[in-house]
């Protein structure tokens, strides 16, 4: 899978202070890439650069093999966290200005919108201001207008904030369907159960340094610790507690079960294989849960975000 | 293409705001009222007479004063002091009382008005050049002089001028070439403050709507900048260009009927000074034909576009670096400043001067010279001077866009704090 967007040693100060030191990315064709990081970490000064906002002090990015130039802006697609429209232009008037904006013809454009108003059901829009609709209804205008030229690449700032569960999940839909008609998203978000739901790679990006990078599951592995969660139906319920304690490092765990068992977190020492838990486990009652602890998201980014302060 | 795609915009946002279509519209119809009322209203005046006494116990100055469409002047001479003054303040405005006086001159410093409103100073004038006159042909009946001869005698010198190439001209022309020079200039500066202020508004706006960060994901932010000014200058053009037709056509029509009024009226008094009015106007069209016409024309345009690209870049600059109308005060100060003084370098200088040393620099002063240049250029300026201011400006020009643009693209990404002048600075180094 050739990556569409290639960032290469970046690097970015803005007088003394350093917002990207020598970050370097690789955002593979038709994925849903999440950009993570805390408030500060440089993120929206990344995007930024690859908008070509703002320019690099050094390094290179490299967009669908092409060394980034002018005539890209019509391939990217950008949705800002910081939402904004003119409030006093009509709707269909500012889409299809933008969308020109954007290197489509008027034809195209017109073509375009009314396939998009259309399909989010809002045709009656074209005519009102933005100052008349209301915040969700302007952020669907907003999500209109950033993919109107068909770009390439898709990058999506916080794109769910604003929206009422039933629009959020309209929007999912189309980032999903534009996914896989072979957009590539970056996604920056600080809400870890979307990137859960959605992304295929992140990148986490602290204090202006990239910390990780992958594929979800290769990150995952790489941030799993060998812990278990079981549930088990024990003959002597305080004997085992007792016992498993003084094997093991347990921690009481928090899942729904029917039954009212013993619930454990356990963590197996390296090197030690759950076969050995679970036959340990076996002769002191039934089980009824034994799961491998994955790591979430939002547990890698706050583990590897505490790590490093 | 995105740069006319940016300047359509702007234009038709400008131009489709209400407050742009009710000030074209409304703007010159409430001249032409003001105008029309402070007309009627001093008309009004004019037909107001003024009662006055007189009580002339000399009996040296009564004689001079004689009523007329204003002032009508009552003697009471004839009653007792007590009882005229009374009569006076009851009936009168006022009462210019003379006291017994043994010769004319006297009443050089004896005599008074009483009144209770102080009185309006054109009648005090009126009434001391009566009783000067007075004096004087006492003064020279005296010394045996011959009043009349002496009038006679009296020089009215008309200097003429003229230029070294040989061409006539005379004072009247040296005050049409302060009204063009002097209106054109104006005009130049009124369109920077207002249109200049509009560039900067649209910029906050864009900034408050936060559309920007798509906007210049599009495009560059001079091009953005750029296509707002331009977009901008058509809409205040247009404005303008409105504005003198219906202007002229609405003097037309409003001094045509109320000429016919008062031709109805007043006869032949009026007749005259419309006879007068009319060699006056042949006058002047024929001054107007000798002002270098051709260089004003070309040289209003391209002073006018220096002018404007060079204010209104500064004023997009200074949008870009605060967030919001109010916090922009400070920093429009400086720009107000070199408007002011090229409009008051200009009233003074060049009218006393057109070719001094002040009106010379000034005219070459990038910040002033749009302004400056255009109130001499009536005057005759040589040609390297013209083409030097102009090369100075445009040279301006150019650097300050750059600068501007700086600003420009560093600013409109700023948020939340109100720059310092230290802090713009820095920007310039990113």
């Amino acid at each position: 899978m050739n990556p569409i967007l290639e960032v290469k040693n970046v690097v970015k100060q803005y007088g003394d202070y350093t917002a990207l030191n020598s970050v370097s990315l690789s955002v593979p064709k038709g994925s849903i890439y999440g950009l993570l990081g805390p408030n500060g970490a440089g993120k929206t000064s990344l995007i930024r650069i690859i908008n070509q906002i703002t320019m690099p002090d050094s390094g290179e990015i490299i967009l669908d093999g092409e060394k980034l130039n002018p005539s890209h802006v019509s391939h990217i697609g950008y949705m800002p966290e910081e939402r904004g429209l003119y409030k006093t232009m009509k709707v269909g008037e500012q889409a299809l200005y933008l969308a020109q904006l954007k290197g489509l013809s008027k034809k195209e454009a017109k073509a375009q919108l009314d396939y998009w108003f259309e399909k989010l059901e809002i045709q009656g829009w074209w005519n009102k201001k933005i100052q008349e609709l209301s915040k969700g209804m302007a952020q669907k205008i907003q999500f209109v207008v950033t993919v109107l030229h068909k770009p390439k690449l898709l990058i999506l700032d916080e794109p769910f904030s604003g929206f009422d569960p039933v629009n959020a999940n309209l929007i999912k839909d189309e980032i999903l369907e534009l996914r896989d008609k072979g957009t590539t998203v970056i996604f920056s978000t600080h809400r870890m159960e979307s990137v859960e739901d959605m992304c295929d790679h992140i990148a986490l990006i602290h204090q202006s340094n990239k910390l990780i990078e992958g594929p979800l599951h290769e990150v995952k592995k790489q941030y799993r610790s060998n812990t278990f969660e079981v549930g088990i139906a024990p003959y002597n319920f305080q004997g085992l507690l007792a016992d498993i304690s003084t094997r093991y490092t347990t921690k009481k765990a928090d899942f729904k079960t029917l039954d009212d068992e013993l619930k454990l977190e356990v963590a197996l020492p390296d090197g030690s294989k759950p076969r050995e838990l679970m036959q340990y486990l076996m002769q002191h009652g039934d089980i009824t849960h034994f799961v491998e602890k994955i790591p979430s998201v939002n547990d890698i980014f706050i583990q590897t975000v505490s790590q490093k302060k | 293409m995105s740069l006319s795609l940016i300047i359509k915009r702007e234009f038709n946002a400008k131009v489709r705001n209400k407050s742009f279509i009710v000030m074209t519209f409304l703007s010159p119809l409430l001249f032409v009222f003001m105008g029309g009322l402070v007309y009627y209203l001093s008309s009004l005046n004019n037909e107001e007479t003024v009662n006055i006494a007189v009580y002339d116990e000399s009996g040296f100055l009564k004689d001079g004063l004689k009523s007329d469409k204003r002032t009508v002047y009552k003697d009471l001479s004839a009653l007792p002091f007590d009882k005229a003054k009374e009569q006076a303040t009851k009936d009168y405005l006022g009462l210019v009382y003379v006291p017994k006086l043994t010769d004319t001159t006297q009443l050089q410093s004896k005599v008074q008005y009483i009144s209770n409103e102080s009185p309006n100073m054109e009648f005090v004038s009126k009434l001391e050049r009566v009783i000067n006159d007075k004096v004087t042909k006492a003064n020279l009946k005296r010394l045996h002089f011959d009043y009349d001869k002496i009038e006679k005698a009296k020089a009215d010198a008309t200097v003429k001028l003229s230029k070294f190439s040989g061409e006539e001209t005379n004072k009247a022309a040296g005050y049409l070439r302060i009204a063009i020079g002097g209106g054109a200039g104006y005009l130049i500066m009124m369109f920077i403050i207002i249109y200049g202020n509009m560039v900067m508004r649209s910029v906050i706006e864009e900034k408050t709507n936060r559309i920007i960060e798509i906007i210049i994901s599009s495009v560059k932010p001079f091009r953005l900048m750029m296509g707002k000014i331009i977009g901008t200058s058509l809409a205040g053009l247009l404005q303008f260009i409105i504005w003198a037709v219906l202007g002229t056509i609405l003097i037309t029509v409003l001094s045509s009927v109320f000429g016919m009024q008062m031709g109805g009226g007043v006869g032949a008094a009026q007749a005259q000074a419309a006879q007068m009015n009319q060699s006056d106007t042949a006058l002047v069209f024929g001054e107007i034909l000798k002002l270098p016409l051709f260089t004003m024309a070309i040289s209003f345009i391209v002073f006018f576009i220096g002018g404007f690209y060079l204010y209104s870049s500064l004023y997009a600059a200074i949008g870009a670096a605060v967030d919001s109308e109010t916090d922009s005060q400070q920093f429009l100060l400086p720009i107000i400043m070199p408007l002011m003084l090229g409009v008051y370098v200009g009233f003074f200088t060049v009218i006393s001067d057109p070719h001094g040393t002040v009106a010379t620099v000034f005219s070459m002063i990038p910040l002033t010279s749009p302004i400056v240049m255009l109130m001499r250029i009536p005057f005759g300026v040589p040609l390297w001077q013209l083409l030097l201011s102009i090369g100075i400006l445009f040279g301006t020009f150019f650097f300050v866009v750059w600068f501007a643009a700086k600003i420009y693209r560093i600013g409109i990404l700023m948020y939340g704090k109100k720059p310092t002048y230290k802090e713009i600075f820095k920007w310039l180094k990113y």
